[in-house]
């Protein structure tokens, strides 16, 4: 049997490829989706707007900076030796 | 007022980004700001008992690193040599004369004012990082600053794909909102 594909998509599933899609994790097929979708639907393009706009503070590497999840265990188990020698 | 308590078993999770976020804008230096932050985390749990419950956890928090990031300072500068200012201009004749504009300031480098207001910018995401619930906050940190492939968190919380976009999906609608009402 033929597979269908059906480029016209739900709300749900165009902010679901628009996710993926800050991430650069969106097939090229779902991003044609995603644009055949903002075309006619204006709260994916507010969702979208916003979304890419949080993107690009997100990216904004030289001062969004976080520890890495390993250098954090590190510090939680140093902490909780010292926590238990205060105790 | 009501009064505030301090639980030192939920620092790390807490605060220790929102700590490093403050320190490595001030410092410069992954290490050195990591040695910081972890200093205030044991020096809070050594000052404990002064602890008035005036000032929120953090509040107290970022009173002791920034006396932390002075002294750091302080230390580094202590040697009065270490504190002048070295031009060191090489002596390659070929670029004579070219100096003086090499020197002068760039006028799309970052100044003082942009450098505030992107050091807010790292405070404010990790404020609003602070009020999602604990594991979706954990989930976004990992894919969108750390930059974790997808594989890789979903082993690591034992969830499948779709559940991480699920999440992701989530947190990203609660950070655009509160990013809105505080930065935008």
């Amino acid at each position: 049997m033929k597979k269908k594909y059906n480029i016209f998509i739900p709300c749900d599933a165009a902010q679901h490829c628009c996710d993926k899609s800050q991430y650069k994790e969106a097939s090229f097929l779902e991003k044609i989706k995603l644009s055949i979708h903002l075309i006619f639907c204006k709260a994916c393009q507010g969702y979208s707007k916003k979304n890419s706009k949080l993107t690009k503070l997100m990216n904004n590497k030289s001062q969004v900076h976080a520890m890495k999840s390993i250098e954090k265990e590190n510090l939680e188990a140093l902490f909780q030796k010292e926590l238990s020698k205060n105790k | 007022m009501a009064q505030h308590e301090l639980d030192p078993n939920g620092w790390i999770k807490k605060y220790s980004d929102y700590l490093f976020n403050f320190t490595i804008v001030r410092v410069d230096d992954r290490e050195i700001a990591k040695d910081l932050v972890q200093e205030t985390f044991f020096a809070g749990l050594r000052s404990m008992k002064n602890f008035k419950g005036e000032a929120s956890e953090r509040t107290w928090l970022i009173s002791i690193l920034k006396r932390k990031v002075i002294d750091h300072y302080r230390k580094t500068n202590s040697n009065k040599g270490k504190a002048e200012v070295r031009m060191s201009y090489n002596s390659d004749t070929e670029s004579e004369g070219d100096w003086l504009e090499e020197r002068i300031a760039d006028p799309y480098a970052s100044n003082a004012e942009t450098d505030i207001e992107n050091s807010e910018l790292g405070l404010a995401i990790h404020d609003c990082l602070s009020k999602l619930p604990e594991k979706q906050a954990a989930i976004f940190k990992m894919k969108t600053i750390e930059n974790y492939d997808t594989e890789t968190i979903c082993n690591r919380f034992d969830i499948t794909s779709s559940n991480l976009w699920v999440i992701i999906h989530r947190a990203r609608t609660a950070m655009a909102s509160c990013m809105e009402a505080n930065w935008f």
